[in-house]
């Protein structure tokens, strides 16, 4: 499916940093609409294993924010015709997604999502609990008497795929177009000259480049320790499960931020669950039983006939997590160095619109306009994109 | 489930703490720039390592400070909260060898 590289050249146009979703789309869109092709993917671990193997696979575009909302939107619409693209079967599957909402407060936030997503064109509606109950015919509307559903945020576009294809098909796109995708290639300095990016120190050998982009996740306080580069990005782990699978019963994606659960059924029969971050500062993946039930015992509230149900496996990722749950994108202080981080929880939808968005600044030398939101320098300005409402399930 | 030895409390399960965050030293705001002052609220110590944090025991409301090495979620050592005005030991090195949270030995015995 690719093709092997033996060595390292000395040089690269550009060198991208994480052969996940996001840097593999980033290099696909730079080949193919931008005409730049001497770029090297590298990744300390393998394709695709890092969050975006990890994640639950939603896909939504239904955010607060009107930044947020366009640019997920803009997401939205290019994954639709991806499989196409890419001439690989993604499993893109529109089911439709639920936000519960278990108290008043929680109804208010769905108006307001929803009155935003409308303004903005994309389709979401507040809808009541006997709407909710005749699109998910199985749920206990009471939650087990302790958390009754007083209504829902309705996005119709909700959609789950499958990720490790979605890394395949940018990876294979970009690797026909003649990017460079180097595995097992840790980057271990980066080299600035006079304000400017030289090139990457890597466990084999020196590369010389004056443009990267770092696009890993959880790792990326460390590659900006490399360059005395400071962020509000913390990292704590996200874990998520999956059950065995069992034949079809649920259609769409369920949200619930009260009982800290998301869920959706895979095309294969399996439940694939995740629930909030896990509450303090770790860079491990190893995951924990409390994880498991806890979420197990907030899947029963909603879906009681489960209780059978085995859970097969959990894993974790490490979320990057800003403190206004938006991601850091673009421009950084440092010339030729691009950002593409604080994806934290809500970084597999927007994998598309990055690649197109980081491929567009790194080729440009300029923000694209859909992320001028999203900022480095938004901090030291007080100038928040809060986002928290819509891309957590833990408020 | 992973234990956490809290100074007044012994070994609890972990579930029982809320943790506080890394021991940061606010910078005098009458002195300081806007920009030393909009680092200190925003940016955080991202990469793994040994860091001071505070945990608080909630059922006691007992906020203590925890020396925990964030790359393989061991506790080194706890202190209650008035070692802060003495003066913390030296930040130490991360280290292979010591007892980690999931195991009830972890940490200082009060």
């Amino acid at each position: 499916m690719f093709t092997r590289h033996d060595s390292l050249k000395a040089g690269y146009d550009v060198v991208i940093i994480g052969a996940g979703g996001h840097g593999l789309a980033a290099a696909y869109y730079l080949a193919r609409d931008h005409g730049i092709r001497n770029v090297a993917v590298l990744d300390k671990g393998y394709l695709g294993g890092g969050n975006t193997g990890r994640n639950t696979t939603i896909i939504r575009s239904n955010y607060l924010t009107p930044e947020g909302v366009k640019f997920y939107d803009e997401s939205v619409r290019l994954w639709q015709d991806l499989a196409e693209d890419f001439d690989l079967n993604l499993f893109y599957s529109t089911r439709g997604h639920y936000t519960l909402a278990h108290t008043d407060s929680a109804m208010r936030t769905m108006r307001w999502r929803a009155e935003v997503n409308k303004h903005f064109g994309v389709r979401s509606e507040a809808v009541d609990a006997a709407f909710v109950k005749r699109g998910i015919p199985s749920i206990d509307m009471t939650c087990g008497g302790h958390a009754p559903i007083l209504g829902a945020l309705f996005h119709e576009p909700g959609a789950i795929a499958r990720h490790d294809a979605v890394a395949w098909g940018y990876g294979r796109g970009a690797d026909r177009r003649g990017v460079e995708i180097h595995q097992q290639t840790e980057v271990t300095g980066i080299r600035v000259q006079g304000g400017r990016l030289a090139g990457v120190e890597t466990t084999r050998g020196f590369i010389a480049t004056s443009k990267v982009l770092c696009a890993v996740a959880g790792f990326t306080p460390r590659i900006l320790d490399m360059l005395d580069l400071q962020t509000p990005i913390y990292v704590h782990p996200l874990q998520a499960m999956v059950s065995e699978p069992v034949k079809p019963w649920l259609d769409p994606i369920i949200v619930s931020g009260s009982l800290h659960v998301y869920v959706s059924q895979t095309a294969r029969g399996e439940l694939v669950m995740g629930a909030s971050l896990d509450p303090y500062e770790l860079h491990s993946t190893r995951p924990t039983l409390d994880f498991v039930e806890g979420l197990a015992s907030h899947m029963l509230d909603m879906f009681p006939f489960l209780s059978e149900v085995k859970v097969n496996r959990q894993w974790a990722g490490l979320a990057d997590m800003t403190p206004d749950f938006a991601p850091i994108m673009g421009l950084t202080p440092v010339e030729g160095f691009y950002l593409d981080a604080g994806w934290g929880t809500w970084g597999f939808k927007a994998t598309p619109v990055c690649g197109k968005t980081m491929s567009h600044t790194v080729a440009t030398g300029r923000n694209h306009p859909l992320i001028e939101g999203f900022g480095f320098d938004r901090f030291a300005r007080y100038r928040l994109t809060g986002e928290k409402g819509a891309a957590s399930v833990g408020h | 489930m992973k234990i956490l030895v809290c100074p007044l409390n012994g070994a609890r399960p972990v579930s029982e703490f809320a943790y506080g965050g890394e021991i940061r030293r606010a910078p005098d705001p009458d002195t300081c720039t806007d920009e030393e002052w909009s680092s200190y609220v925003f940016n955080r110590s991202g990469s793994p390592g040994m860091k001071y944090e505070w945990w608080c025991h909630i059922a006691s409301g007992f906020w203590f400070i925890v020396l925990r090495d964030t790359l393989r979620d061991v506790v080194m050592d706890t202190y209650p909260a008035e070692a802060l005005r003495r003066g913390l030991p030296p930040l130490p090195a991360s280290q292979a060898s010591a007892p980690s949270l999931s195991s009830p030995s972890a940490g200082a015995t009060p």
